[in-house]
């Protein structure tokens, strides 16, 4: 908890260096999946192969959360009976999967990407357009 | 310098009307909608009052019970379309902006001074279609397949559908079922009284015995009919004449969107002749299968929204500096900016005479100080690129005017 803080303390008091925006992959249509290309500017930051397992696994959750199967179909057609006021009491399955998705990229952030000097924004906050990559200047991570 | 915390939708672009604290969310123009209210309300109020207690007594007790169900389940799937959000896509933060047009320069290269900049499209392979992503001036994103800006809520919509004023909302990939289910359960409620409607005229006049008047008295018939009529069945023409304009255009609405499900296309598409089957264009998003599409359209699963409306954010009072530094949780940063702009719907654009050079420091800024980009990004040039929407150019140039 205590190196969590100190983490959270220096990320405040770095000063950004730049920012890189994961895109958005649309090869397979309109389902939510990001491009797994490593871009350039973290070539000195992290291995290439941490940061596509990332990637690959949020992609991996977002497939599930959208994933057209049984499940899926139950919900609608219940929640459709019941003129969707069942959403007022009981949480949908693509919002579930959100939240493990959120609880995957604190995870990430605190254990891969806070140490490194970046930092990984959960892309709901963006509309789920990008994944935010903050680059914190090497200078205030002198270990 | 005052901070107060306020609601997200608060600051929110585009020309959405909130109401409840931010959770529901509407177009401007609610006029049509008041309308809608009024001529479902108004028409099953009378059926309620004046058809159903003689159909409950004569027919079946049933028959109102049924119809309260389905006016419920109406009303449920119009408050729904038209309170929902119908997927807004929230507009790029300045960094991000200022990333696309980086990538757009890198990708055009050295564009000759006088020379038209190729126009900013991407070009996606999906299914073995080639669809093209087109760059919006207003929202600062290359839009995703099937997204569009609908000009009158000033927004970019998924899987836009179209806007429609009757439920005074766009309609879009979250609210297309709920849209969806209000035509189709309209349709019903719409020939269920008007059925029953006639029945009820049916049973009236035979109750009355105007059959055999009509035998008897044929020259007296018109007039007894005419004041019974109007006595009882008044109120069941006006019904009878609501639903048979409703019943006309209600029913070919759902049959189209039935057909456009079945297809897995949208209006949109539709109108534009995207699939249309010229030079071998099909659609890539359809599974071939027409079952397979109704359940992807309507039992699919629920996308929540991406616009965090009822989120606190850092407000800071414009009596501060400019050196205000607003917290990069907000959706939107400019609104609280003291640079002055014309409206906040159309930022700057950053004109394309711009050398990345002049760019990178501006990334590498922007975080800590986010309103210095946008004074950085006002340079003399008298030339605003030709490919801006019209109206970029004119807020662009009045900017100009202003920092001058």
């Amino acid at each position: 908890m205590a190196e969590t803080h100190s983490l959270q303390d220096m990320r405040q008091q770095a000063a950004v260096a730049a920012k890189v925006f994961i895109q958005r992959d649309y090869t397979n249509g309109t389902v939510c999946q990001f491009q797994t290309k490593f871009p350039s500017e973290l070539e000195t930051r992290i291995d290439k192969q941490q940061f596509e397992e990332t990637v690959r696994t949020l992609n991996n959750l977002y497939a599930e959360a959208e994933k057209l199967g049984s499940q899926s179909y139950i919900e609608g057609c219940l929640a459709c009976l019941t003129a969707y006021t069942i959403f007022l009491c009981m949480e949908t399955h693509y919002e579930k999967v959100l939240k493990k998705i959120a609880k995957y990229i604190q995870e990430q952030n605190d254990k891969i990407y806070a140490p490194r000097g970046l930092l990984l924004t959960d892309p709901i906050e963006r509309g789920l357009r990008v994944i935010e990559v903050t680059i914190f200047e090497d200078r205030s991570l002198t270990r | 310098m005052i901070t107060r915390k306020v609601r997200k939708w608060e600051k929110l672009p585009g020309k959405n009307t909130f109401c409840c604290d931010g959770r529901v969310m509407m177009a401007r123009q609610k006029g049509v909608f008041y309308l809608t209210l009024f001529l479902i309300i108004g028409t099953c109020s009378l059926f309620f009052a004046f058809e159903c207690p003689y159909l409950a007594v004569h027919l079946s007790p049933a028959i109102p019970v049924f119809a309260v169900l389905l006016f419920l389940f109406v009303m449920a799937m119009l408050l729904r379309t038209s309170f929902s959000d119908p997927g807004v896509l929230p507009r790029a933060l300045p960094e991000e902006a200022t990333f696309i047009e980086m990538e757009i320069e890198a990708a055009n290269g050295n564009v000759p001074a006088g020379q038209r900049p190729p126009p900013r499209i991407r070009n996606v392979q999906i299914n073995n279609q080639i669809v093209k992503l087109k760059y919006c001036y207003t929202c600062k994103i290359f839009r995703p397949p099937r997204a569009s800006h609908c000009s009158i809520c000033d927004n970019c919509v998924d899987r836009f559908d179209h806007h429609c004023p009757w439920v005074g909302n766009c309609v879009g990939k979250r609210n297309y079922r709920y849209f969806y289910l209000f035509t189709l359960s309209l349709s019903l409620l719409t020939i269920y009284i008007f059925t029953f409607d006639i029945v009820h005229v049916v049973m009236r006049s035979v109750d009355n015995g105007f059959l055999n008047t009509l035998k008897e008295t044929p020259g007296t018939y018109p007039l007894l009919f005419l004041s019974d009529f109007l006595e009882y069945l008044s109120f069941t023409v006006l019904e009878v004449l609501v639903c048979f304009f409703t019943l006309w255009s209600v029913v070919g609405l759902t049959g189209f969107h039935t057909y456009l499900i079945s297809l897995n296309q949208t209006t949109n598409e539709d109108i534009k002749g995207s699939w249309s089957g010229k030079n071998r264009v099909q659609n890539p998003y359809s599974h071939k299968n027409i079952v397979k599409n109704c359940c992807e359209v309507l039992c699919g699963p629920t996308y929540p929204s991406v616009l965090d409306r009822r989120g606190l954010m850092q407000e800071d009072s414009p009596v501060s500096a400019a050196s205000a530094a607003p917290s990069s949780s907000s959706s939107n940063s400019s609104s609280s900016n003291p640079v002055p702009q014309t409206t906040k719907t159309t930022a700057p654009l950053i004109p394309n005479e711009h050398t990345p050079d002049d760019a990178k420091p501006s990334i590498a800024a922007s975080a800590e100080k986010s309103p210095s980009p946008r004074e950085e990004h006002h340079p003399p040039a008298p030339k605003v690129p030709p490919l801006a929407s019209p109206e970029t150019d004119a807020e662009t140039s009045i900017a100009k005017d202003k920092t001058h």
